[in-house]
């Protein structure tokens, strides 16, 4: 399929797309009602708020409060969508999502800015939230990989069967990778681009670290593959699988810890299966990371596009 | 004044009520005595005279909700339900908390039995819930209303301030939170652990209509306040504050918190058998006169 440069389409602020997509589908769904924590305008609510106020809650400093409201409101039909800032939904209001939403299959969706390394530091950082999510029964977590297909996860997500974590970024600096339409379905990883020689899977916005290495180093002669796994749960083992059957070499990428996020889901599908395959986890270490620009910070903690080709060829 | 008839109908299904649970800790071992027995009167006026229900149609959307917040009395509430027709008092009494895949385990579990509105059982956790129906019932114009049965000492749990904030803000006039206030949670009192009082006024510092119930195993007193209920269409929530005694009807449980869940001897269940029969049938003797 056709791949922009990553470092070519650069949106200097997403935001806008969150916006207009939580407002497209409230207005497809009547059912839709969103729900904010004083952070209208950091997490992109406004628009839906201007269109159907009637729809439309802000609940004030309490995150807790608004998870388990928002369960309330699923029981009798509607479908809330919670945003905040990664961090606090995911671990103030957590035991809420378990034992409000997830123990009772609700159709809740949390919409976190913020996930990876954010310039806010550490505090307001989604550091651990998709690992967290990840481990709770009934739950799905999806972050899409580049602006085009943040809208296509809102569509996606209104008529899902089941409580969902939609993990979003910073909302600046995000690239424009797919240079055509495509199929985005929850679960179903995508092949980015074939390759040989080793497998890049990626989790979110970083994929334009995975895309452009594989592009450089082509140049180079080597052959990478990229697979976008904007789901992190349910996981396409499937695709795992035959990236590993196929290469041989497997890097995971992404703005998360390297504990319990992507890496180690493509650690246990390989020891699950007893597939003997060379792996490499790049993500945040077991660190609070530093303050500077996202960027920045990637590359300091060896996930950005440099990081990446040293990775793959620390595998050849 | 309910009507006397009515008044004696329910009297005897709260004594029904308290026996059962004492039966059900007899068979099947374990139970949160205290708590069931202090909640018992709110517990049958509720699903015997208050709620406007339907066993027949558990899911029926303009039923009024209800949100056991202090799950660990989800035995009591089976108990009460059956009473009232959702399932039978065998079924219950087969499996009840360790029976293998039970519907009626310890703490409410919706996804194992869809007659309940809500699975709860960690603290602090039902009057956001209770918020968010009442809310949705709101949005959707319906008049049913939300009742979220709350033990005082779960009210340490600062979520429970969150949702009165909110549903104050929301004008939730269809919530009513029914506050068992025995004075004792697990460790002891309240009022030692982690002080509630002024408990009205803190319900009133948050904008919300308060009705004090001043013997909350009372029957009479119980039904009173919950016919003094501000219609369902009304802007402000409701705090039901009943002052109820921990164990009450049985001299050993009452007032001791180290009865909160506990299974009985054959001794002890002799004795509070008796208490309980005893106790009713003062109760209908004063009826009678």
């Amino acid at each position: 399929m056709k791949l922009f440069d990553p470092t070519e389409k650069v949106h200097a602020n997403s935001r806008p797309i969150w916006h207009e997509a939580l407002a497209e589908i409230g207005a497809a769904n009547p059912n839709v009602v969103a729900l904010t924590a004083d952070l209208s305008r950091s997490v992109c609510t406004e628009n839906f708020r201007k269109s159907f106020p009637d729809r439309y809650f802000n609940v004030g400093i309490s995150e807790q409060n608004m998870v388990g409201m928002a369960a309330g409101l699923a029981m009798n039909g509607k479908i809330p969508y919670c945003s905040s800032f990664a961090p606090f939904l995911t671990m103030r209001a957590i035991e809420q999502f378990r034992t409000d939403v997830c123990y009772m299959g609700l159709n809740v969706r949390l919409v976190a800015a913020y996930g990876g390394i954010a310039i806010t530091g550490p505090t307001h950082s989604g550091l651990e939230d998709a690992g967290i999510i990840r481990g709770i029964a009934n739950s799905t977590v999806v972050c899409p990989s580049d602006v085009t297909m943040m809208r296509k996860v809102f569509h996606a997500s209104v008529d899902y069967d089941g409580p969902m974590y939609i993990r979003m970024g910073e909302g600046t600096n995000d690239a424009e990778i797919y240079g055509e339409d495509y199929e985005f379905k929850i679960g179903k990883a995508i092949v980015a681009r074939p390759g040989k020689d080793a497998t890049i899977i990626s989790f979110g916005l970083v994929l334009r670290y995975a895309v452009e290495a594989a592009m450089r180093l082509e140049k180079e002669g080597v052959d990478v593959g990229v697979i976008d796994m904007h789901t992190l749960k349910p996981l396409d083992k499937q695709a795992i699988l035959e990236a590993a059957a196929a290469t041989g070499r497997i890097v995971t990428v992404e703005d998360h810890s390297v504990y319990n996020g992507l890496g180690s889901a493509v650690a246990e599908t390989l020891a699950d299966e007893g597939i003997s395959c060379k792996l490499k986890r790049l993500g945040i270490p077991d660190v609070y990371p530093s303050y500077g620009l996202s960027p920045q910070l990637h590359k300091k903690y060896g996930y950005g596009t440099d990081g990446v080709i040293a990775a793959v060829k620390g595998l050849l | 004044m309910a009507e006397k008839e009515r008044l004696r109908e329910l009297n005897k299904l709260t004594y029904e009520h308290r026996r059962s649970i004492l039966e059900l800790a007899h068979e099947r071992g374990k139970m949160h005595l205290g708590g069931d027995f202090s909640c018992a009167e709110l517990m049958i006026a509720l699903f015997q005279q208050v709620m406007r229900i339907d066993p027949q149609r558990p899911d029926w959307e303009d039923r009024d909700r209800f949100i056991l917040s202090k799950g660990h009395g989800g035995g009591a509430m089976y108990l009460a339900m059956a009473q009232r027709g959702y399932f039978t008092r065998e079924e219950i009494f087969a499996t009840y908390r360790t029976g293998f895949e039970t519907r009626f385990g310890m703490h409410p579990c919706k996804a194992a039995c869809h007659e309940l509105d809500s699975s709860s059982g960690s603290l602090g956790h039902g009057l956001p819930i209770a918020a968010g129906i009442a809310l949705s019932g709101k949005m959707d114009h319906k008049d049913f209303r939300v009742f979220c049965m709350l033990g005082d000492g779960e009210l340490q749990e600062g979520s429970n301030w969150e949702a009165a904030l909110a549903a104050a803000q929301f004008k939730l006039g269809n919530l009513v939170a029914v506050v068992d206030r025995n004075m004792l949670s697990l460790d002891g009192p309240t009022e030692d652990l982690m002080p509630l009082e002024p408990l009205a006024g803190k319900f009133k510092a948050f904008n919300w209509n308060v009705i004090l119930v001043e013997d909350g195993n009372d029957m009479q007193q119980v039904l009173d306040a919950f016919e003094s209920l501000p219609p369902a269409e009304s802007d402000v929530p409701t705090a039901v504050i009943a002052h109820t005694v921990k164990g009450k009807g049985v001299s050993f449980m009452e007032n001791e918190a180290r009865f909160h869940n506990n299974a009985v001897t054959e001794e002890q269940y002799q004795i509070a058998l008796k208490e309980i029969e005893e106790a009713y049938q003062a109760l209908s003797g004063r009826y009678e006169g």
